[in-house]
């Protein structure tokens, strides 16, 4: 059984303050422990009221680790979610508290749920004018003064609540509250909370996930998609992100109870909790003051202020006033714990090197202050360049090409006043307006601010308090165990740049992607290099911001939905015959029909045999089909195809092959003329969208002065194919009209008729060898039409087949399919399809390379039939084919590859076809086919194996 | 995400396109008077600038128009676009 603890066990909760709702509990468990929270918490604020200071432990060094921040720049409390919902890793800072919560802290890897994820996610588009990245005093007087224009207007913060470093401060809060209310009343306002903004591409394009429903828990609606991709065009962006503070590296500067100071005064603030009894503040600006005061305010013991600055300024004199302890000049340099933090070991620092005795200072909390980081993640990713600021000690934006302005802390602006001001100047520029003052109205009056206190001292750079030992406890990456050590490994490496640094410890490159470490990695960097920060510059920032979970990216294109699925006009006489499916690109195709207890190969086998012996019918409905029309058509086709199409003669068809300029296979098919301005061009399964494509682009590119039209006519037909020496009988009974000898209705030719009643143009196309038809019929009769040809083949035994049966019947007769036996590389001629390819056109697509020097070297790869000695070896598509055995040493010189390998029931053997160097010289040769720790003799064959006379096509 | 302004039906998003690499590389009026050099040429090589590029889009799930566009590829922006058969900008 866990540990239970009172409901009311809250003991670091203050007794009032913050915005949370203290008339509501919620119960939530952590570690197996049961908790209670308030709504308005986070797992980190809750965990802290409750006590709890360690949340998890390192990833490398398993060191103990506590809640570090407030926000996204968590480093160290990662947390996995059971209940109500599954997440693998996400911190324990952003994580809302809802009622039933169930989460364990990390041990700095997360784990994937074991079920499958039931939530739905989706994406939208938004357009506007102005998006507002981040809801704090900047963000909200930004946003305010671009919807007062009419602009449209979105803005987006991470959080729960608008407001940012103003929630929970009282006066400035109100100040807050009166700008929410007024965004909410301006219709072409949007705004968007718990919304990060995490990617920033080219011409103002960004995507931001809005977080729906975690932080309702169990009661979320099932209707609402969990998370949501936005994806938002802006005419003019606003960046107020803000800053976040960094740490500083000194001797265990990771141990629980360790926290940036702005954390701890976000955590009384705004969720009216005390990190701790007695705290140490470590500083090298004037914020470290600020925080002590909140705490000890708050009843929090300040037990030193510690300031590395030897002039503290007015706040220190403040801090005096106030009765806390400032030992200005001082730096701590240690900690102490088991595991978590009961005592800070401080001593003078003189020219960044501590001397002198060292003072214990009991505390069970240490404040941290290093200076502040604009956070300029976006800026960058926009493409904006930064510089270092030296009085700021930050890398503040420069300049960027897209039409974006950074705003606030985020620019390095750090009092409240003017935060406001730039935020509101910004919107209105951004809105293309001249802010005035009456616009404005009481946006650029600031809320009170604490802080201000008329002057302040400069903050100083300071990375790192060297000692008392090896520097292997100074953490500058938290999440990734990172230490000074490794720095200096890798300085002592040899490396000198940010970006080999950052690979080579993988600093910065965790969950947080260096929010509290990335500009500390370059200044302790800079420091054992001996060169200065702005020389050596920051990373480069890259989406996403936060992670972003592939379930959201992925929205509702997964599942069935992933990519369109078609299916012809006969799908349902393939179901009802118990087909077994292949993709085809798109398409499901039936692949073979098994009977009762037949497996692949018994029905492929037996499908054959109809074909061959009886007859056969198969779904050719996916070829691609193409309606080529105008005065010009046979020019055209002429142009694109090798051989010549302009001839043919109405009422005829044409097998035909495309090149691209390089004189390599396109595609092929055949070409029917319907008219004398007229053509439908079919093409292979996958290539319809492909060709269609090429045709529209040499008209549109090359010759607009032809005068053509092409449309895709595919999904127009449905196609039966008709196969074997009793189709012509089955076919007569359907269509009494149609001319049943061969010198009425020969081979290549096509007639319109009636098929079973219905309009249909029937072709004489074998793609078996054959007699065969194909009927063609508009979609809606194709499953009339089906039906009755089974019953009209019944008498002769007439039987369904699929694609690979097809496969087995072309390859039988050496007929190449583009795709499968090609692979960009392949001519007509290596095919063996120079018949195919005019010698009399002064021109084609393709002819001018056929004759370059390596397109008509003898040796190229040919296709070539392969028979297995052991007429039962099924050779593996993809096998090498090499000339020797035993296999010389390697490299062995490989001749090709197989590309099909089929059993053939007609040849009574397994075949194959394979891409053989200078391929037709060798047939009747033995060459190898290597299979596992196996050579497979085979002999080199012409590429038709079955009626090789062709006697078969016409019955 | 690019916008292209498509010149038949105003600026979309990138993903509405497809590239179709460097314009103004005509097919040669008389590619059997072309010596193997040439050809490849022709075929094979294409300029890789850092600046502004003339390349061909097209508008393939909307128009269906091929169109070039001048885009610096140092940053993405597109300088011009302009319908087949019209003359580019000249860019300095």
């Amino acid at each position: 059984m866990p540990r239970q603890l009172p409901s009311s066990a809250h003991p670091f909760r203050l007794p009032t303050g913050g915005r949370i709702d203290r008339s509501r509990t919620l119960t939530f468990r952590f570690d197996g422990v049961a908790y209670t929270g308030h709504p308005g918490d986070t797992l980190a604020s809750a965990l802290l009221a409750c006590g709890v200071r360690q949340v998890a432990t390192s990833i490398k060094l398993g060191r103990a680790r506590g809640v570090f921040g407030v926000g996204s720049e968590e480093p160290n409390a990662l947390v996995r979610i059971e209940a109500p919902y599954a997440e693998a890793m996400v911190t324990a800072t952003t994580v809302e508290l809802c009622e039933g919560l169930v989460a364990f802290g990390l041990p700095g890897r997360g784990r994937l749920p074991d079920g499958p994820d039931p939530a739905r996610y989706d994406a939208v588009y938004a357009h506007c004018d102005v998006l507002v990245v981040g809801a704090g005093p900047a963000g909200l007087a930004a946003a305010l003064a671009a919807a007062r224009t009419g602009a449209r207007v979105v803005l987006a913060d991470e959080n729960g609540e608008l407001g940012g470093s103003l929630l929970g401060r009282g006066a400035a809060d109100d100040w807050g509250a009166r700008a929410r209310d007024e965004l909410a009343g301006f219709p072409q306002t949007r705004v968007l909370r718990r919304t990060t903004v995490f990617g920033y591409y080219d011409d103002n394009y960004l995507l931001a996930l809005e977080r729906r429903t975690a932080h309702l828990g169990a009661a979320a609606p099932a209707h609402v998609s969990r998370e949501r991709v936005w994806r938002i065009r802006a005419g003019r962006v606003v960046l107020a992100t803000g800053a976040h503070e960094r740490p500083i590296a000194f001797a265990d500067n990771d141990r629980p109870g360790v926290m940036l100071a702005s954390a701890a005064r976000a955590y009384v603030h705004r969720f009216g909790v005390a990190p701790g009894r007695r705290a140490v503040v470590f500083t090298a600006c004037d914020s470290g003051y600020p925080a002590a005061l909140d705490l000890a305010a708050a009843g929090t013991e300040v037990a030193a202020i510690v300031d590395a600055r030897p002039q503290a300024g007015l706040w220190a004199q403040r801090a005096r006033d106030a009765g806390l302890p400032v030992r200005a000049g001082h730096a701590v340099t240690g900690t102490s714990g088991d595991p978590c933090l009961t005592s800070v070991a401080v001593r003078e620092l003189r020219d960044g090197e501590p001397t002198g005795p060292v003072a214990v200072v009991d505390a069970d909390t240490l404040l941290v202050s290093g200076g502040w980081n604009p956070t300029v993640h976006l800026f960058s990713q926009a493409g904006g360049t930064l510089r270092h600021d030296p009085a700021r000690v930050a890398f503040v934006p420069r300049e960027c090409r897209q039409a974006v302005e950074v705003v606030g802390s985020a620019a390095g602006a750090f009092t409240l006043a003017e935060c406001v001001a730039d935020g509101a100047r910004a919107g209105a520029r951004a809105a293309n307006r001249e802010a005035t003052e009456a616009d404005l109205g009481h946006v650029l009056a600031p809320p009170p601010d604490p802080d201000d206190i008329g002057g302040g001292a400069p903050p100083v750079p300071l990375w790192l308090v060297p000692g008392p030992d090896e520097p292997r406890t100074h953490f500058v990456d938290l999440q990734r165990d990172v230490t000074v050590a490794d720095l200096r490994r890798a300085t002592g490496a040899g490396l000198s740049g940010v970006e080999h640094l950052k690979r080579y410890t993988t600093a910065g490159t965790a969950h947080d992607q260096g929010r509290t470490s990335g500009v500390l990695t370059t200044g302790v960097a800079a420091h054992l290099l001996g060169v200065e920060v702005s020389a050596l510059g920051t990373t480069t920032y890259r989406p996403p911001y936060t992670p972003v979970p592939f379930a959201a990216l992925a929205g509702r294109d997964r599942g069935a939905l992933h990519d369109p699925v078609r299916v012809t006009a006969l799908h349902d006489q393939h179901l009802a015959r118990d087909a077994v499916f292949e993709n085809v690109g798109q398409w499901k195709r039936p692949w073979y029909y098994p009977l009762a207890g037949e497996d692949m190969a018994a029905a492929v086998a037996r499908e054959c045999r109809a074909a061959r012996e009886g007859v056969a019918f198969m779904d050719a409905s996916t070829l691609g089909k193409i309606d080529v029309q105008g005065a010009d058509a046979g020019v055209f086709l002429d142009r694109l195809y090798t051989n010549m199409i302009s001839t043919l003669k109405p009422g005829r068809i044409r097998y035909g092959v495309m090149c691209r300029a390089d004189g390599m296979v396109l595609d092929d098919g055949t070409v029917l003329r319907t008219a004398d301005d007229r053509f439908l061009v079919t093409t292979t399964t996958g290539n319809a969208a492909a060709v269609l494509d090429w045709m529209e682009e040499w008209l549109q590119t090359e010759w607009p002065q032809l005068r053509v039209h092409c449309a895709s006519v595919t999904e127009q037909w449905a196609t039966v194919a008709l196969v074997g020496p009793r189709s012509r009988d089955v076919l007569s009974a359907l269509a009494p009209q149609l001319p049943s000898s061969s010198d009425d209705f020969p081979f290549m030719a096509w007639r319109d008729t009636r098929v079973a009643g219905v309009a249909a143009r029937v072709c004489r196309i074998s793609f078996s060898g054959e007699l065969a038809y194909e009927i063609n019929v508009p979609p809606w009769y194709a499953p009339h039409v089906w039906e009755a040809i089974a019953r009209a083949g019944a008498p002769y035994g007439i039987t369904p087949y699929g694609t690979e049966t097809m496969h087995v019947l072309r390859a039988e007769k050496g007929y190449p399919v583009v795709g499968q036996d090609t692979d960009g590389t392949v001519t007509p001629q290596d095919l063996g399809l120079g018949w195919a390819v005019s010698a009399k056109k002064r021109d084609f697509v393709g002819k001018r390379s056929h004759a370059r020097a390596d397109t008509a070297r003898p040796d190229r790869k040919q296709l070539v039939a392969l028979l297995p000695d052991d007429r039962h070896t099924l050779l593996p598509e993809g096998g090498q084919v090499v000339a020797d055995a035993p296999l010389p040493a390697p490299p062995v010189p490989m001749l090709g590859h197989i590309t099909s390998s089929y059993r053939s029931t007609a040849l009574g053997r397994t075949f194959a076809l394979a891409l053989v160097r200078g391929g037709r010289e060798r047939v009747g040769q033995r060459i190898y086919v290597p299979v596992g720790s196996v050579l497979v003799p085979v002999t080199v064959a012409e590429p038709v194996l079955y009626d090789p006379e062709g006697a078969r096509r016409d019955g | 995400m690019l916008l292209i302004p498509c010149p038949w039906c105003g600026p979309r998003d990138e993903a509405e396109f497809t590239y179709g690499g460097q314009a103004h590389v005509p097919y040669p009026r008389d590619p059997a008077a072309l010596t193997d050099e040439e050809w490849a040429r022709y075929l094979f090589f294409r300029d890789n600038p850092k600046g502004p590029h003339a390349e061909r889009w097209c508008h393939t799930i909307s128009c269906r128009r091929w169109f070039n566009v001048v885009r610096d590829t140092a940053t993405n922006e597109v300088l011009a676009a302009y319908r087949i058969g019209e003359a580019g900008p000249v860019i300095s």
